[in-house]
């Protein structure tokens, strides 16, 4: 989606601020209903990014406009405060008001906005119905494990309606068992229900699982911008290519697995998919082993490449693969690790034909943006 | 102040501890003094405290000077404050040589229980005044000018000495006395009028004479109807019984009545 | 690889009672140990509180303590004490309340200092000996007062010896109470549920109301007990600024300090009454927290 195309819940931002030696500088723009996902390192900009979208942040120049409407404009002064801007925020915290009920929670915001009571509760209901916690609404936040309240804080940032929601790192606080129900309801409730939005992340994963658009920030200034799967698989950047450098198979989901476009099967662990949705499968390269001839026996996934690059990585040598002659087309920028050692052994040098294993309990299937 | 009302509030308990402390200090005080403590019966010399009401702060801080210039080595310490405050402390066994009381009545509670060496002896006498502002402003001539309504007057409250000294003379007089304020103590009325919040208080001729010109004292009649009798006595806990002896009998001799006389006290 | 795992979502874990049961058997847990010493001096300042109270209901003579209770001065005391400790603690939470906040919140962000010098001196009576603010109440609002003054010739208005002055002298002194602890609290809240509250479109006027107030309201109840204790136990600034009068600037601070000149027994039975009334307010109006069980 070009950025003429924003139509009505459209974001446009330049913006530039300079403060104590640090300075940002960017133009981003996110279509109606697009979801952009915002990689980069501590101190590349993105909280500074996060408040002067939401509010909290006055840049020294530029301008905002959210669904054609102008929240800032430096040059005439223009500058609605956070309140009335319609710009939501869910946090890595749930930051629930621990006061309220789960369900006066979700009603705060459209109380807020002058909504009648009536409607706020029934808007309330479905939106915890629709995050999954409708039989909690009536618990207090100390009442909820910490999966259930960000599940509260989800559809209460969603409740005002806003026009851009802020995902801050959202699952970044919670327990490892909690993250990837989390992910896949925001990939229902925002990704697949339109909502523009714009997340800031660490993990390669939730911009995969969540982003149609990926734009990685450094000291400031965007870096590297694009469809979510390029920019993973074939990072540019330092920053992307450390924080992605994860093998990924793009295809559609089939049992446990996912079947690649040139029909090859490969077998994994679904998380939360349905069978026929578009899917990728993701493992990480140090679950790759390496073979000259093609090995046998226990389950696993086996496929061609040809080596097209060695890449030392401190204790660890990155093989990277091109496609091998008449191998799936696929392979091509997958990675494996493997130790020096092994490198000699297996005499591996680029242009060489070798084989790429990898074993099925290494290998997640996730849901995608299409 | 708030622990002073709770340490007035808690009456023995906390009074007993209190006095553990003051003795602690006051213990402290003497040693540094000087060598001179101890074992020494204090011929002449030594560390020597007194309770003394709080009129006679001014007086007996200048007898002081002359007494320890008259007698090398000796250190006077005084305690002073409302002379029920010093009985009740003397009572719950504070550490004393001399005990100065602004009245009989609490001069009785210590010789009841016959803590005093001997009978007291009296060494000056105090008499109410009408206390003013310079220049008498609003013309208070007696105790009846007191009664008018527009007139802010502060008196002792009955319970404390100077109060039921202004009991009697308002008895004597016939009036009764719209005060806006019945104070804890007679410091307490001449601050009152000292920075003009009161017209007029009634309080002692010492304190007027004291105040240095900031008020004016209105004499009046019935002030004879109340005169207050400052009995002195040494104390059976006293340590040094010849020092305080001698103390006594320098306040009570030329010295004593001259410095007295001039600080507003009358001769018994 | 987390993602690896098939989670069954996050609704079968660690829901509401479960947790609030886990809470429960903390609450038999012998937790992490103290250090043996610890009792020592803890016992002995447990002791230096309770035992002078004790000497009171030692002292106490229980027999006239009916009579000594219901003394007309004694009531009127009492009367008068509740009545300027309510109307001091309503100022306290209607001027110390918006201090606090604007302590906590408020940015001056031209003059950094300022913030601090405000705090300073807001905080002063909490240090200063009572009697020296009932003498600075006394030379600002006193006959030839700085305002004192003027209200007295333009308005014919008198402050001192009046119920008025004891209520600003108990103002004075236990205003700082209730804006310490509710600074703390909101301090403690943080501006964080405000910002999301602003988020989902609530002005500052209804996130202060529906988030900022509910959140800190324990903290306020609290420094509304102290402040409201500190007024009933206040003695130095009445006595110094309002003087002692029955029925008028008399509270029950002043009663004691006045009848223990003559009768101990009545004074020590006017501080019990005092004790008890101290121990009520505490009880009664302590907000759960603050005793450790949350």
């Amino acid at each position: 989606m070009s950025p003429g195309e924003a139509g009505a819940g459209g974001v446009e931002l330049t913006a530039r601020l300079d403060r104590d030696g640090f300075a940002l500088d960017l133009e981003l723009s996110v279509g109606g209903g697009e979801v952009v996902a915002v990689l980069g390192p501590n101190g590349a900009g993105k909280s500074t990014l996060l408040g002067i979208l939401s509010g909290l942040l006055r840049p020294d120049r530029g301008s905002l406009t959210v669904g054609g409407r102008t929240l800032l404009d430096t040059a005439t002064g223009a500058f609605v405060p956070a309140h009335r801007r319609g710009v939501g925020l869910l946090a890595q915290e749930p930051l629930l008001f621990p006061h309220l009920s789960a369900q006066a929670n979700v009603e705060f915001g459209p109380r807020a906005q002058g909504t009648p009571r009536r409607e706020a509760q029934e808007r309330a209901r479905r939106l915890l119905d629709d995050v999954g916690v409708g039989a909690l609404a009536a618990r207090r936040p100390s009442q909820l494990s910490g999966g259930q309240q960000q599940r509260v804080a989800l559809a209460r940032a969603l409740s005002p309606r806003p026009g851009l929601l802020l995902l801050d790192e959202p699952l970044a606080a919670l327990d490892v068992d909690a993250t990837p129900a989390m992910r896949t309801l925001l990939r229902r409730v925002i990704a697949d229900s339109k909502q523009t939005a714009l997340l800031v992340t660490h993990d390669a994963l939730d911009a995969l699982v969540l982003a149609d658009r990926v734009v990685v920030l450094d000291r400031g200034r965007i870096v590297e911008q694009g469809p979510a799967r390029d920019v993973l698989a074939r990072p540019r950047s330092a920053f992307s290519a450390r924080i992605a450098g994860l093998d990924l198979v793009p295809g559609v989901a089939d049992g446990a697995g996912v079947r690649t476009a040139d029909g090859v099967e490969l077998q994994g662990k679904a998380v939360e998919v349905t069978d026929g949705e578009p899917a990728v499968a993701v493992f990480p390269p140090s679950a790759v082993s390496v073979h000259t001839v093609r090995p046998e026996g226990s389950p696993r996934n086996v496929f061609p490449v040809r080596i097209a690059a060695l890449e030392p990585r401190g204790d660890t040598v990155r093989l990277r693969a091109g496609v091998a002659g008449a191998g799936p087309a696929w392979t091509d920028g997958l990675a494996a690790d493997v130790t020096p050692a092994a490198v000699a052994e297996l005499g591996v040098e680029p242009g060489q034909d070798v084989w790429f294993a990898v074993k099925a309990t290494e290998v997640a299937v996730h849901g995608r943006q299409p | 102040m708030n622990t002073r009302s709770a340490y007035r509030a808690a009456g023995a308990v906390v009074s007993a501890a209190a006095l553990g402390l003051l003795a602690a200090c006051g213990g402290g005080g003497g040693d540094a003094g000087g060598e001179a403590g101890q074992g020494d019966q204090a011929q002449a010399g030594g560390p020597l405290t007194v309770f003394a009401a709080a009129s006679l702060t001014g007086t007996f801080e200048e007898l002081e000077r002359e007494f320890e210039a008259a007698n090398p080595g000796t250190d006077v310490t005084f305690n002073f404050a409302g002379s029920s405050t010093l009985a009740q402390q003397i009572t719950q066994g504070a550490p004393a040589d001399v005990f100065a009381s602004a009245d009989q009545s609490n001069m009785d509670k210590v010789t009841e229980p016959e803590l005093t060496e001997g009978e007291p002896t009296l060494f000056a006498t105090n008499t109410l005044q009408i206390a003013v502002a310079p220049q008498n402003p609003k013309d208070v001539t007696s105790l009846e000018t007191l009664t008018q309504p527009d007139l802010r007057t502060v008196i002792c409250a009955p319970q404390v000495p100077c109060g039921a000294a202004t009991e009697r003379v308002e008895q004597a007089a016939g009036v009764d006395i719209p005060a806006v304020s019945e104070e804890q103590d007679v410091k307490a009325v001449l601050q009152k009028v000292q920075t003009g919040n009161a017209d007029a208080g009634l309080v002692y001729k010492t304190d007027v004479a004291a105040s240095g010109g900031q008020v004016e004292g209105v004499d009046f009649p019935q002030a004879s109807e109340a005169v207050n009798d400052y009995p002195i006595a040494v104390l059976k806990s006293t340590r040094n019984a010849e020092l305080a002896q001698r103390w006594v009998e320098f306040v009570t001799g030329d010295e004593g009545k001259r410095v007295l006389e001039a600080a507003g006290f009358g001769s018994p | 690889m987390t993602a690896a795992r098939t989670g069954l979502g996050d609704l079968e874990e660690a829901p509401g009672p479960g947790r609030r049961r886990e809470r429960a058997a903390d609450r038999h847990g012998t937790g992490v140990g103290l250090p043996a010493w610890m009792w020592f001096p803890a016992a002995l300042g447990f002791l230096l509180i309770a035992l002078p109270v004790f000497g009171l209901l030692w002292e106490a003579d229980w027999a006239e303590m009916p009579s000594l209770l219901t003394s007309p001065a004694a009531l009127s005391a009492l009367r008068l004490s509740l009545l300027t400790a309510a109307v001091s603690t309503t100022l306290c939470l209607l001027f110390g309340g918006p201090l606090a906040v604007v302590l906590a919140r408020g940015r001056i962000n031209r003059f950094p200092g300022l913030m601090r010098a405000i705090r300073s001196i807001v905080l002063l009576p909490l240090v200063l000996p009572p009697v020296v603010g009932g003498l600075a109440l006394l030379f600002l609002l006193g006959a030839r007062g700085l305002v004192g003054q003027g209200l007295n010739t333009a308005f014919g208005i008198f402050i001192p010896f009046t119920t008025i002055a004891v209520i600003l002298a108990q103002t004075f002194v236990a205003m700082p109470f209730l804006i310490v602890a509710l600074e703390g609290a909101l301090r403690t809240a943080g501006e964080r549920y405000e910002a999301t509250a602003a988020t989902l479109g609530a002005s500052p006027a209804l996130a202060f109301r529906r988030v900022t107030v509910p959140l800190v309201l324990p903290g306020l109840a609290s420094g509304l007990v102290l402040a409201f204790a500190r007024c009933m136990g206040e003695f130095g600034a009445t006595i110094a600024f309002a003087g002692s009068l029955e029925g008028t600037t008399r509270t029950l601070p002043l009663l004691v300090y006045l009848q223990g000149e003559t009768d101990i027994a009545g004074a020590v039975a006017l501080s019990l009454l005092l004790v008890v009334v101290s121990l009520i307010v505490i009880v009664v109006g302590r907000p759960r927290g603050t005793d450790g069980q949350r």
